[in-house]
């Protein structure tokens, strides 16, 4: 079994991001970039398939800039077999990268494609079903848990108020939850293969997709900030000021 | 142009977060029109006919709608989208699940989890879990929107709309409902409680939670967690609040040993009224507390709870 992992390379999640003065974005410059954590969920998930005997090989795939063959590195020294790097300056928006994707697939062929639920950074939370829609394949997101059963998939979701089992036709798309696994860090011997396993560099124009930007982004501003408040010195005090001055018991 | 709002529900009761969302979309401009699509769901029908702004409701009732699984209810909304500036649902997990096939099939784009209405086609939302605002515009007759719920007013349940049963659409076939596993509480709903009692990883274990529900109890409050304790295995992912779990904008939240993450604040920031117990004088959760009581959770909680009583909770 083939799979397909996409990855996408964001602000590392433990940066505190700056929104630029002119208010057209956020300020990326020398920011600290990483692979996307749901990315590197749905890389080992791949990787433990792998090592299960059920997945025979892994690609992993970046529709980016230049540097995201970097996070493609990443995957390839956690286990993954060889990449591809799809070049773009531009920012696309989630449909857009679903049709590269969508031609990506239908050059390689995987049974399963396993992506992150969401990217940390536009929290959009739409590549992995805009992608299942365009194949016309059945789609598990949120998984916490997934089992290959024939040509079927049955995979755990993460709902509102607990947990969701279903049987999927394959071939079909995964997005991956917090609690999928817990993914490894790549050895130093792991990294130096990496290296040498092969990274496929294609423009975005290869695929003659079209994946212009369709929104317009008027403007990114700070959030309304939070003053903080006072400190009381006892329970007591607390109490009393809950019920008393902020009339919330 | 019209806005069709997917109903959130459980075929017999309809979720809060859709009476919130029908604020949103009755600011979309055109009528509001509210699908409920389910199995044996006449009573939602009927609960969201009731609603201010509400134009018209839609009944899909179909055994293949029950637990509104995404390639079903793409194929039921897509052959219902022509009409529609606007497709709408809360920013619920179902939401999330179906409306980006829904997108991806009209060929649309779509704005998730949008916090304000500016116009018909131009909304805010959080990116970078809530430390920066977009403001993003869709210059496309066809767009797809899904709703924070705790961002807006619940609507009122004066209005009296007419509700029209639709076909149902072929379905695909690719899935099938096995089973669910729902957390039985009789503690309110988190995303829908107006008191959140939260604890983190300074609360050690899941066999110190229960202190906190005693707590909960008394205040009719719904129990949550940050990454960190559910990371931890204190208690369940469900628990979790932040910008990887739900979405909680109650009157009163109280954290307790909660170091105050970007990532949990992300998902409380916008509580009315936010407390902290933490011993460490320095945690973050302080500079968003309204009220901060620097103190060691195990002795503050109990006399928490000990204080509530005397208050006559």
């Amino acid at each position: 079994m083939k799979i397909l992992v996409p990855v996408k390379r964001v602000v590392d999640y433990n940066v505190k991001i700056r929104v630029k003065p002119d208010q057209t974005g956020v300020d990326l410059a020398n920011v600290k970039m990483s692979m996307n954590p749901f990315c590197e969920i749905a890389v080992e998930e791949a990787v433990r398939l792998q090592e299960a005997g059920t997945a025979t090989e892994i690609i992993v795939v970046s529709v980016g800039p230049a540097q995201a063959q970097e996070t493609i590195r990443t995957a390839l020294a956690m286990g993954a077999d060889r990449g591809i790097l799809v070049k773009t300056d531009d920012e696309l928006e989630p449909l857009g990268i679903a049709k590269v994707l969508k031609a990506v697939v239908e050059a390689e062929s995987p049974d399963l494609v396993i992506l992150g639920k969401q990217a940390i950074d536009g929290d959009n939370n739409q590549t992995g079903q805009m992608l299942s829609a365009l194949l016309g394949w059945s789609q598990g997101t949120f998984a916490s848990e997934l089992g290959i059963d024939g040509d079927k998939i049955n995979v755990t979701r993460e709902i509102d108020g607990g947990l969701q089992s279903v049987k999927l036709a394959m071939p079909a798309i995964i997005t991956t939850d917090l609690r999928l696994n817990e993914p490894r860090y790549a050895s130093l011997p792991n990294i130096m293969k990496a290296k040498k396993k092969p990274i496929d560099e294609k423009e975005l124009a290869e695929y003659g997709v079209d994946a212009a930007p369709r929104l317009e982004i008027v403007k990114v501003a700070e959030p309304a900030e939070r003053e903080a408040g006072v400190k009381v010195e006892t329970v007591g005090e607390l109490v009393d000021k809950l019920k008393n001055e902020a009339g919330v018991l | 142009m019209n806005t069709l709002l997917i109903a959130e529900h459980n075929n017999e009761t309809l979720a809060d977060a859709t009476v919130k969302a029908v604020t949103a979309a009755a600011q979309m401009g055109g009528e509001c029109h509210v699908l409920v699509a389910g199995s044996g769901c006449a009573a939602v029908a009927d609960a969201a006919a009731k609603l201010d702004g509400v134009a018209k409701v839609l009944l899909a009732d179909d055994a293949q709608y029950e637990k509104q699984l995404a390639e079903p209810m793409a194929a039921l909304v897509v052959s219902m989208a022509d009409g529609y500036a606007t497709i709408a649902s809360p920013a619920s997990t179902n939401g999330k699940n179906f409306m980006p096939r829904i997108a991806a099939l009209l060929d649309c784009s779509q704005i998730s989890d949008i916090t304000a209405v500016i116009d018909a086609n131009t909304f805010e939302r959080p990116i970078y879990a809530g430390n920066a605002i977009q403001t993003v515009k869709v210059n496309e007759a066809k767009k797809t929107v899904t709703i924070r719920a705790t961002a807006f007013q619940a609507a009122g349940d004066g209005g009296s709309a007419g509700v029209e049963a639709v076909g149902a659409a072929d379905n695909p076939g690719l899935s099938e409902f096995v089973n669910e596993e729902l957390t039985k509480s009789d503690r309110p709903e988190l995303t829908s409680a107006k008191v959140v009692v939260s604890g983190g990883r300074g609360m050690q274990s899941g066999e110190n939670f229960p202190m906190l529900e005693k707590v909960a109890d008394k205040l009719g409050a719904a129990v949550g967690a940050s990454r960190a304790a559910v990371d931890a295995g204190f208690v369940p992912n469900d628990y979790q609040v932040g910008q990887t779990g739900k979405v909680v904008a109650p009157e009163l939240y109280i954290a307790v040993g909660i170091s105050g993450a970007i990532q949990h604040l992300a998902g409380m920031k916008d509580s009315k009224v936010i407390v902290a117990i933490n011993k460490d004088e320095e945690a973050p959760i302080f500079q968003v507390a309204d009220y901060g009581l620097v103190a060691d959770l195990f002795t503050a909680v109990p006399e928490l709870e000990e204080e509530l009583g005397k208050a006559g909770l």
